[in-house]
């Protein structure tokens, strides 16, 4: 038997192959769980756990009630408009006074970098990063390895390529670690300004040409062009981006290889991503989407136990 | 006390044999029962009775599923650490369905009390009997018997009982060891 060496869910970072390999093999046991006529295990019942999200979110925030809900744990939800941060009480304020209610576990999306680690200092639940900023997005990261572990077996000399914001995306801020831990080899394309400045210290690669970096890769995960994060402009317009980083159907006909086309969502369709490959059979993106709710429970379940 | 051993690799095949025998006497073709072993060990030996009811009664098509019940116990949480769940495959409704539930040791009734939930989330059986190898009859803390029994064993509290297989562990054989 074997546990997490974390309490919490901050980043993919603190976590060791083991435990990424643990969630792996929880999560497939819960995608059984999903497939039986009731969706639905006890293991849970006595937990508490309070979805705290400080920026919106619509998957990511469904995909964890419904985990929490096919585990039988209590939730509640709360959303940063119409509450009292809107008065100025402070963050651990407003999560103190939750957990003064007897929550058990909180997750967490906030749009400050770092906010649930701090918060992991100052409180005794099991908090999860549901995204924090521009630095991580661990279920996501999880989900997206685990999609991968399906479609390929296993992730061990992959060639994984990100395209597009790495700059503000946290999702590449998972992925990156994830894949290295788990033995994948990981490039990057996008316009040069969206790229963060040593980018190659994480190991990873440039390559600014979409063709070539996709002529290298078994997987392509496209990112969505966050122009909520811009406040400045770092591509010239939408239309500009789109004929030189966006993925079309054509552009994959034209490489010597099949690759498997991700995304995040959600999707800026004829942006970062046609229709024509989105709902391709090269696209896995509603499989991520299912596998979302599978790695949740895992990661729920597991930290549940580290109490 | 040294460790005895109370069913030998001969005695073993015998005894699942008979269970066979028995379950054959109740259900005849099978064709409206199934056997599902519970997760992890019980699955040795309704691997073993699937087989030999299958060359028994010369068919292919005994339905046969593997249940995990972690999820539903009831002492989770008080083990400090997760416990690891193992694979569940059922590709096949339960509802309706006789079923055999197959287990190597029964002893408090606990791990059966969370087969039995677990089982109602694949549908609604028409009946559920238990098969186990080894009943250690005095320890029960539920009201749960087996309809079909290997072996029984009087044996208290310290001493532990290990069903070995062929597969595993080199030979079948049925051991009771004492804690000190």
């Amino acid at each position: 038997m074997s546990a997490l060496s974390q309490k919490h869910l901050i980043a993919i970072k603190d976590l060791q192959k083991s435990d990424i390999e643990l969630i792996f093999q929880t999560a497939d046991t819960f995608k059984e769980v999903l497939q039986r006529p009731i969706k639905k295990v006890p293991s849970l019942r006595d937990i508490t756990i309070a979805n705290l999200f400080f920026e919106d979110s619509t998957r990511t925030r469904i995909s964890f009630e419904l985990a929490e809900k096919r585990l039988s744990a209590d939730t509640i939800n709360f959303s940063a408009s119409g509450s009292s941060v809107k008065k100025g009480e402070t963050l651990l304020d407003t999560v103190n006074n939750i957990l003064a209610m007897k929550v058990d576990m909180v997750v967490m999306r906030h749009s400050s970098s770092g906010a649930q680690s701090f918060l992991s200092r100052h409180i005794k639940a099991n908090i999860i990063n549901a995204g924090d900023g521009t630095h991580e997005h661990p279920t996501q990261g999880l989900l997206d390895g685990y999609s991968v572990r399906e479609k390929f077996g296993d992730l061990k000399g992959l060639n994984y390529l990100i395209i597009g914001d790495i700059k503000h995306s946290r999702v590449a801020g998972s992925d990156i670690p994830l894949m290295h831990k788990m033995g994948a080899k990981v490039k990057v394309c996008g316009p040069p300004t969206l790229i963060p400045k040593h980018i190659e210290e994480l190991g990873v690669t440039y390559e600014p040409n979409l063709k070539k970096a996709l002529e290298w890769c078994d997987v392509a995960n496209v990112l969505r062009i966050q122009l909520e994060r811009m406040d400045i402009k770092f591509i010239p317009s939408l239309r500009e981006y789109s004929l030189f980083y966006g993925v079309n159907k054509e552009l994959l006909d034209s490489i010597s290889r099949k690759i498997v086309i991700m995304h995040p969502g959600p999707i800026n369709r004829g942006v970062e991503l046609n229709s024509d490959v989105a709902d391709s059979k090269q696209s896995i993106i509603l499989q991520q989407v299912e596998n979302g709710v599978a790695i949740r429970m895992a990661a729920l379940y597991l930290l549940a136990d580290r109490g | 006390m040294k460790p005895r051993i109370i069913l030998d690799s001969h005695k073993f095949s015998l005894t699942i044999d008979r269970l066979c025998h028995q379950l054959i006497e109740q259900h005849k073709d099978f064709s409206a029962s199934c056997i599902i072993g519970v997760q992890p060990r019980g699955v040795f030996l309704a691997e073993r009775i699937h087989r030999r009811l299958q060359s028994i009664l010369k068919t292919k098509d005994i339905a046969y599923g593997k249940l995990d019940i972690t999820l539903y116990r009831d002492d989770f949480r008080q083990k400090g650490k997760p416990m690891t769940t193992n694979e569940t495959d059922i590709k096949f409704s339960l509802e309706g369905k006789n079923i055999v539930l197959i287990d190597d040791v029964l002893y408090t009734g606990r791990t059966i009390r969370s087969a039995l939930d677990a089982l109602l989330d694949f549908g609604r059986p028409n009946d559920v009997e238990l098969l186990v190898l080894i009943d250690r009859r005095l320890q029960r803390h539920l009201p749960i018997q087996a309809k079909y029994v290997g072996k029984v064993i009087d044996s208290i509290t310290t001493e532990k009982v290990k069903v070995e297989w062929a597969e595993t562990d080199g030979q079948d054989k049925v051991w009771i060891l004492s804690e000190q």
